[in-house]
């Protein structure tokens, strides 16, 4: 029984069994490569460190250290290191948060709410429609409450699936409807809170086609486990056709 | 039985008090793991029933996920290294007999006590305990039909931090000024142990931050009960209601997330410090060395404290706070890995061929350096936003900070504890056992959270009470973390028994223990003075206290190991080890 | 280079004081309080407990009161910067557009006697506290020569729980005033904090008076005239700082809404 914990451990430790997940967006590289080079470097620093511990309990008693140079030198070094690791990573950071998305992308509004996601596009006319809370009703098809008033509404495609055009920079509206949620795609190398009372714009680009995990990674509640989603990223010609067949629909 | 009683109940001895912090400390730690070692089975068996219980649901996991969570931190990491050891330690390190309001310390005390009931009380009312985890994030904490446990549950939560803060308030006060005000004669401000001026950095901090949680709380009742929204949206519709009927106005959740971290990330730094300062301090009295770098361990000390105000919003780094704010959290907080890195170096150079004895306190000590460097060092990767946008809330973080607080902090109390037993009772622990324990603890832990790095990196996200029953991609994503989940579980279960050979320890001693010598470990520092030893005798209680030197003054000579205490007179180091 | 820019021992160089030498002018070379005096150097602060001057015990329940204080302003702070967010957030409204709500609310001119009064509390407040500490008198209760102190003293302090009481009283008539026009804490965000924060300051004002009236009791009771004097001082201590946070409040409220 122990033997076979045992080996069953380390069946999940071998690192076949382990890596990050497929990487399907435009910045997703670029974060994987800057995340790999940190790991690197934390390993090699974790290993470095105890290295010095192991050999200094293990070395013969020698008269104790009093050079500056041992305390200052790698700490020094350590800020140039951290100083470079974290100009980098702000280069990554601007280049993906500071600036809205292009005037072209695809915009999709995300509503979470308990416990599940429900995304909008909004159709022929590309503006969104009103919304009200008062006026949401699952059962009767409006979840994200709909103004019927309101004509720019009416075209607006409302999805339980996050369907998007490989290659083209979408826009994201994040909204919650009651808690805090939490969006976030993986493979999309994606998140951010959905906050009540605040719309929250994220923009990114798909490449890859596929279907990949939308999750909620905000504890909003008893099924925050199960708050999950799919995206399809199909490719442009099937999108379209996808997009065509959703606006039909809605027009019946 | 009855002016026993009385005795413990009304006692302003700082020794009993500290000894009563540490019981219920180790209480709360008994009960939090229990309800970790919960949560690890239900989430790789989510099928197995609890006995006198029934299955675990998802709000019932939730709510073992936030009592464990305020247990550890506030009942455990609060007030064992500070309150506990403080209290316990403190007067004898800098020669004083007493703290400086002993009533206001006992006070202190059983509104800790009265928390810790308030908080386990929570489990037994309508709905169960709250839900929403340690850090209670509005509106699923200030709406009461947003989850079971949100109503009752939620507002003894309340009440019992609320309680929590004011102690802690209280508490740090009393170190404040007992620091500055008590200290003998002789012991000058460069004089102090750093495990002082670890408890002094810590206070500071507490007298911060806890005021401005305990403001944070006061908003979220009344956004609770009174009908306001500071924190509820308007338009905010929770389980078919629209909450903002009564609550007119611009509610903010982020409010919340800022004032909340603006106390929470202070209150992690105050359960480190003063296991900072006592691992430096335990390195040297068994390396037989000076501290590296002393003053500068002192500059770390505090600017560790200062820089621990400035970066509160990296907690919050993808919570809808703007890039630009982000960036500015990510300088400060990456900052804060400077003067940790230098304790690091520190501690490197001052065992750095040193042939250090390994008893179990110096062993635990080696332990807390080695889980400090691997827990530490994802911090400057979380501290970046582009990569905290990967792995903000998956099992990386929760094994970043549980290296360094479940592990680490424990690891320094394990080495106060087996340290400062002979000072508590009179008894040295046992050795066996304590190296079993170090070696078996430490094992566990790094078998325990070093794969949850892994599972963070494959999108693990946290406080999901079921990995598996979904068959999208998301239920993909989930499944394949199981294999390391289960080897996770079973290290967890390891880890937690391998404290009974703590408490085995424990109960052994008590009863068996060989008594300790005045000095056993050959320490330098004033707790150990021969007047302020327990058993020491009356007269010796009028003895006055002076202090003639700095801390770990040892000396390698022919004639062996010789060490000059901080009162001792002499000017040769003459005193053999005992 | 220095052969270590961080120095292993901590020992401080021996501090020289100013009045070392007799400079020869022949007048009394300055003493200095803190130091007791004695012109030794002798430093009240490295030496036992019990030796630590005249004012040992005040001091430490001074820095106590001081550290409470300092916790109870990151109190306020906390309440002030969640009234600035409050007051610059807004909401998106049925027409999805982003409107800020915040609606003054126009305190009661009833508030400006409020202040006065507890500015007048405060000079009765020190008037008591400098009482205690009145040198002359200080020595003759200490011999015992009756109780010249706590005489003069206690009128003091009953007249500031007097004025501190009228103050409270005020602060309910605004809130009535306030209830009259339809304004509740419940009306608006502005309002939330308008009842809040005079609500929490008033809170803490009703413990001030518990303190003065502990500390009046304490002047009739307490056989020692050192804990005398350190009831008065500490409450005084408290009570000013009340003081002082209300006039950044009320401009708070009167000016920054």
């Amino acid at each position: 029984m122990t033997v076979s914990i045992i080996k069953r451990g380390l069946y999940a430790l071998s690192l076949a069994r382990w890596r990050l997940p497929f990487d399907a967006s435009a910045h997703g590289p670029a974060l994987d490569h800057h995340l790999l080079l940190n790991l690197w470097i934390i390993l090699g620093l974790a290993a470095l460190a105890h290295l010095i511990l192991l050999v200094g309990l293990a070395a013969r008693r020698h008269p104790e250290a009093t050079s500056w140079r041992v305390e200052y030198l790698p700490l020094t070094a350590l800020a140039v290191l951290f100083a470079f690791l974290t100009i980098r990573a702000e280069r990554l950071w601007a280049a993906e948060r500071y600036t809205g998305a292009d005037p072209a992308a695809l915009q999709v509004q995300v509503v979470g709410e308990q416990f599940a996601w429900y995304f909008r596009y909004p159709g022929t006319d590309a503006i969104f429609g009103v919304t009200k809370p008062q006026l949401i009703d699952a059962g009767a098809g409006n979840s994200l409450g709909l103004d019927p008033h309101d004509s720019h509404g009416v075209d607006d495609i409302v999805t339980s699936e996050l369907v998007l055009p490989a290659n083209r920079e979408v826009d994201l509206r994040l909204n919650a409807l009651d808690v805090i949620h939490g969006f976030s795609v993986p493979e999309m190398r994606l998140k951010q809170n959905a906050v009540p009372g605040m719309t929250i714009h994220v923009h990114f680009t798909p490449k890859m086609p596929g279907t990949y995990a939308i999750l909620c990674t905000q504890v909003c509640g008893l099924g925050h486990y199960r708050m999950n989603a799919n995206l399809r990223v199909l490719l442009p010609e099937q999108f379209a056709s996808w997009l065509a067949e959703k606006e039909k629909a809605v027009q019946r | 039985m009855i002016r026993t009683g009385r005795r413990y109940l009304f006692t302003t001895d700082h020794r009993i008090i500290g000894i009563q912090y540490l019981v219920l400390a180790l209480t709360s730690v008994t009960i939090g793991t229990l309800l970790s070692l919960l949560m690890r089975i239900h989430l790789v068996w989510p099928d197995r029933v609890v006995p006198f219980h029934g299955p675990i649901l998802p709000e019932d996991y939730l709510a073992l996920v936030t009592i464990h969570g305020t247990i550890m931190l506030f009942f455990v990491l609060t007030t064992a290294p500070q309150s506990g050891f403080g209290n316990l330690i403190l007067p004898g390190q800098i020669g004083s007999r007493r703290m400086a309001f002993p009533v206001a310390n006992a006070v202190g005390f059983w509104l800790t006590a009265a928390a810790l009931l308030l908080l386990l009380g929570s489990t037994f009312v309508q709905g169960g305990s709250a839900i929403s985890g340690w850090t209670a994030y509005p509106p699923l904490s200030a709406v009461a039909s947003a989850g079971p446990g949100q109503g009752a549950g939620m507002d003894l939560w309340l009440a019992s931090i609320a309680v929590f803060c004011i102690a802690s308030t209280i508490g740090a006060i009393n170190t404040l000024v007992t620091i500055i005000k008590l200290r003998c004669e002789g012991m000058t401000w460069e004089r102090l142990p750093l495990t002082v001026w670890g408890w002094f950095t810590a206070a500071l901090l507490s007298v911060i931050a806890f005021s401005v949680l305990l403001a944070a709380l006061l908003l979220l009742f009344c956004d609770r009960h009174a009908g306001t929204s500071f924190f509820v949206p308007t338009g905010d519709l929770i389980n078919g209601a629209i909450h903002a009927a009564g609550h007119v106005g611009n509610g903010s959740p982020l409010l919340w997330l800022h004032l909340f971290w603006f106390f929470g990330h202070p209150e992690v730094y105050i359960a480190i410090l003063p296991g900072l300062g006592l691992t430096s301090m335990l390195l040297a009295n068994f390396s037989h060395r000076r501290v590296f770098a002393y003053r500068t361990m002192i500059a770390t000390t505090l600017l560790i404290g200062f820089l621990g105000i400035l970066l509160w919003g990296h907690h919050m780094f993808v919570a809808g706070l703007n890039p630009f704010a982000a960036s500015a959290f990510a300088v400060s907080t990456m900052a804060i890995a400077l003067p940790a890195s230098a304790k690091v170096l520190s501690w490197l150079a001052t065992v750095w061929r040193s042939r250090p004895r390994y008893t179990t306190p110096m062993l635990f000590s080696l332990g807390f350096v080695s889980l400090f460097i691997t827990g530490g060092l994802t911090g400057p990767v979380l501290a970046q936003p582009i990569l905290d946008e990967y792995l903000h809330n998956t099992f990386f973080v929760v094994a970043h900070f549980h290296l360094i607080m479940a592990m680490a902090a424990i690891f320094g109390l394990f080495a106060a504890t087996y340290y400062w037993f002979p000072l508590m009772t009179g008894r040295m622990m046992s050795e066996t056992l304590g190296r079993l324990h170090f070696w078996t603890t430490l094992a566990g832990a790094y078998a325990t959270f070093l794969p949850m790095h892994l599972t963070g990196l494959m999108g693990e996200p946290r406080h999901y009470a079921q990995l598996t029953g979904a068959s999208n991609a998301a239920g993909h994503l989930l499944a394949g973390t199981l294999p390391l989940n289960r080897f996770i579980t079973w290290s967890a279960v390891f880890l937690a028994s391998a404290q009974l050979l703590f408490f085995a320890n424990l109960i052994f001693t008590l009863f068996r223990g060989k008594t300790a010598p005045p000095n056993p470990w050959m320490a330098t520092t004033l707790e150990w003075h021969p007047a302020l030893h327990p058993k020491a005798t009356m007269a010796a209680s009028e003895e006055v206290i002076v202090v003639y030197r700095q801390p770990c003054e040892y000396q390698s000579t022919a004639a062996g190991e010789l060490f000059l205490p901080q009162w001792s007179t002499d000017e040769i180091p003459d005193i053999k080890p005992e | 280079m220095p052969s270590t820019i961080t120095p292993i021992s901590t020992e401080p160089k021996p501090r020289h004081h100013v009045d070392d030498h007799d400079n020869g002018s022949g007048r009394r070379p300055p003493t200095d309080k803190r130091t007791g005096g004695g012109g030794d150097n002798d430093n009240w602060g490295d030496r036992s407990r019990g030796n630590h001057g005249p004012r040992e015990r005040l001091i430490r329940y001074r820095m106590g009161i001081f550290f409470a204080l300092a916790s109870d302003l990151m109190f306020f702070v906390a309440i002030v910067s969640s009234f600035f967010v409050s007051q610059s957030t807004g909401h998106f409204n049925a027409y999805n557009a982003y409107v800020n709500e915040w609606s003054p609310t126009v305190i009661p001119p009833i508030l400006w006697l409020n202040t006065v009064v507890l500015i007048l509390s405060s000079i009765t407040m020190e008037a008591a506290r400098r009482r205690m500490f009145h040198e002359v008198d200080v020595m003759d209760e200490w011999l015992g020569l009756g109780r010249p102190i706590t005489r003069r003293a206690i009128p003091w302090v009953a007249a500031t729980v007097v004025l501190g009481t009228i103050f409270l009283v005020g602060q309910w008539i605004a809130w009535t005033q306030l209830a009259m026009q339809h304004v509740f804490f419940l009306s608006n965000p502005s309002s939330h904090f308008f009842y809040l924060i005079t609500g929490v300051h008033g809170i803490h004002l009703v413990l001030g008076i518990i303190g003065l009236i502990a500390a009046l009791t304490g002047l009739y009771v307490s056989r020692s005239l050192e804990t005398r004097q350190i009831m008065v001082d500490c409450v005084s201590w408290y009570w000013h700082s009340m003081g002082i946070f209300w006039l950044f409040l009320f401009t708070l409220l009167v000016f920054f809404q």
